[in-house]
């Protein structure tokens, strides 16, 4: 059934489904960046989907294999982690700040604080 | 040789110049050489303009397309830099004003950031520029993503910087990573329905591939995603929540920067992607591109400016009006034709100008009496008359006022609306513009006609190494409205690349 055979894109949309989720739905800073972090990670999964060929191996092979997987969407994910791992280090920094400055990371109680 | 090598030059000069910064001690230095390192780009993206440019060597002449095949590899396996008629006219804009802005930064920046902050402020400055260098010229949309994502990333650092001064800026700063990190994946999930039905990242490639697949369902959702992300990255309405914030408590020279370049650079990609990867016809004729975006725009134009009315800090007033104005731009670029796509390619340039020079004002005004609220300007028209002069200029320019660049853009606008029959469009530009003279009034009423306060009796006109570069670019925008052969030329020079891709 093509359902189940593609149930690595079905678990990239739920993946980031959740993560969208948790940045909208969670008043706390971190868990948002937890979800931002999720939903990431959906899109790395959904670039190692598309590398996937049927009955392929892994594409350094000595001799080389006849069938093998697309190697250039690895090679792209790898970059996009790098940039992922930035963007976390990037929103701790801030979020470390802003606990100094407000003493929480509560969003609705940055809110009320800028309020008074 | 050496200009050969000008298209990864402009980019890696700043780059590396960026890494040089954290080990300059305190004082001067890391100013002087961001300064130098932003003219080098500069200078090197003039020549640039003028190899590609059929403008600017003779009138006939068709404009030329440098190809950079990066460390040689050869295109399209390799990553490409690719300039033509369009991106070395956006290249212009973005070198020219951080060129600018830069040379501004030493009082004000030392005047916002402790002292030894400085380099650090710089290093990311750097990237910042070099990151939005890249993404103009770039010609591979993963390597577009990557470098938006430099440009970004800096840009939350120095969004958050503005933490000395506000600590709200954090709160800007944090809400703008979470929705730029959701933009620039959604455009990285768009630019991965590409490669799954393509097999290539390569731009020229791509567009060649792409022609028999425009009844592929995964190229339409490719380009739903692309247009989200990059809407969000441009700041278009209704995803501008991240703007005001970001924009409004920024340090000043930051916020000059993102309003009057990161967002267009979001804009040009679009530009980019829709006229030459996907095409005219798959962008406007089999999908209704044109209405969603007119909606957007228009709504962009009305609330950003209505809500512009209503801020009591200058910043967050020139923050809700660069949404106002993007709205512009995405309206020219929905019109698709000659007209409008001059309009929104010139009101590119012309917004640069005005937009950038006139949040240099709010940082001399920052400089002098410590904050940027409407309110405390009253009677500085004759303490500061050079700043103030500025701001009424670019303030005139961002209305429209013909003699100023404004006018340029919204008279190419308005005729694109017309030569497409859309009435209602051209109506709302100059509705756009009513609604520009209420918020620019407001702030020069203030300025020229309300008595000085206790505190602002004392205010004398700011040292001339601010003073002069808001001038250079609010001058610049006065002089583009009085000869615009230069700037509309470029502009319509691209707009005709554009049109002719498909």
């Amino acid at each position: 059934m093509p359902f189940f055979e593609l149930y690595n894109y079905w678990i990239f949309i739920l993946l980031m489904m959740i993560g969208l989720y948790t940045i909208i739905a969670s008043p706390n800073l971190v868990k948002k960046i937890i979800g931002l972090s999720v939903f990431q990670t959906a899109i790395f999964l959904f670039f190692i989907s598309l590398s996937k060929v049927a009955e392929g191996t892994v594409p350094v092979t000595v001799p080389p294999a006849e069938v093998y997987s697309n190697p250039l969407p690895h090679a792209l994910v790898l970059t996009a982690i790098v940039v992922s791992v930035s963007t976390m280090a990037v929103a701790l920094a801030i979020l470390m700040n802003i606990k100094q400055a407000y003493g929480t990371v509560e969003e609705d109680e940055v809110d009320q604080a800028e309020a008074h | 040789m050496i200009r050969n090598h000008l298209p990864a030059l402009i980019v890696i000069v700043p780059l590396l110049v960026a890494l040089v910064m954290p080990v300059l001690g305190r004082g001067d230095k890391p100013w002087l050489l961001a300064t130098l390192a932003s003219w080098a780009s500069f200078a090197m993206t003039i020549v640039l303009q003028v190899q590609v440019s059929g403008l600017l060597r003779n009138p006939a002449a068709t404009p030329a397309i440098i190809s950079y095949p990066i460390g040689n590899w050869q295109v399209p396996w390799g990553i490409e830099f690719r300039v033509d008629a369009l991106n070395a006219f956006i290249l212009l804009v973005v070198a020219m004003i951080s060129a600018v802005v830069t040379f501004y930064a030493r009082l004000s920046v030392a005047h916002a950031i402790p002292p030894e902050r400085v380099r650090f402020f710089y290093s990311a400055w750097l990237l910042f520029i070099s990151g939005l260098l890249g993404v103009t010229m770039s010609g591979d949309v993963f390597n577009v993503y990557v470098l938006i994502e430099i440009s970004a990333l800096a840009s939350y650092t120095l969004v958050a910087m503005g933490r000395y001064q506000n600590r709200k800026a954090l709160q800007g700063s944090i809400n703008y990573l979470v929705l730029g990190t959701i933009g620039a994946g959604f455009f990285l999930i768009g630019v991965g329905y590409l490669y799954s039905v393509t097999g290539t990242l390569n731009m020229a490639d791509l567009s060649t591939r792409l022609e028999p697949l425009h009844d592929n369902r995964a190229v339409i959702t490719a380009f739903a995603f692309l247009l989200v992300g990059l809407s969000v990255k441009m700041a278009l309405f209704p995803l501008h929540g991240w703007l005001p914030d970001a924009h409004g408590y920024a340090p000043p020279i930051v916020s000059a920067l993102l309003s009057g370049v990161a967002i267009k650079v979001g804009a040009y990609i679009m530009f980019r992607l829709a006229f030459t990867v996907l095409g005219v016809e798959f962008t406007f004729a089999k999908l209704p591109t044109g209405p969603v975006i007119w909606l957007f725009a228009t709504l962009a134009i009305l609330v950003g400016s209505y809500t512009a009315i209503q801020q009591t800090s200058l910043k967050r007033l020139l923050a809700y009006s660069s949404v106002a104005q993007i709205g512009y731009i995405a309206l020219g670029f929905s019109l698709a034709n000659e007209n409008g796509l001059t309009g929104a390619l010139v009101h590119i340039f012309n917004h640069a100008l005005m937009k950038s020079g006139l949040f240099l004002v709010a940082g001399i005004i920052a400089y002098r009496l410590g904050e940027s609220e409407i309110g405390a300007l009253a009677g500085l028209g004759r303490k500061m008359p050079f700043t103030m002069a500025a701001l009424t200029a670019g303030g005139l320019g961002l209305i429209g006022v013909p003699l100023t660049s404004g006018f340029v853009s919204k008279w190419y606008l308005v005729s694109g609306a017309i030569d497409r029959g859309l009435f209602p469009l051209a109506f709302v530009v100059l509705v756009g513009s009513m609604l520009a003279v209420i918020y620019v009034w407001k702030v020069v009423e203030i300025v020229y006609f309300r008595p000085a306060s206790d505190s602002a009796a004392k205010v004398t006109e700011a040292p001339w190494s601010l003073v002069f570069p808001a001038w250079i670019l609010v001058g610049a925008s006065l002089y583009f409205g009085i000869d615009a052969s230069l700037s509309s030329g470029l502009a319509q020079e691209a707009a005709r690349f554009l049109l002719s891709q498909s």
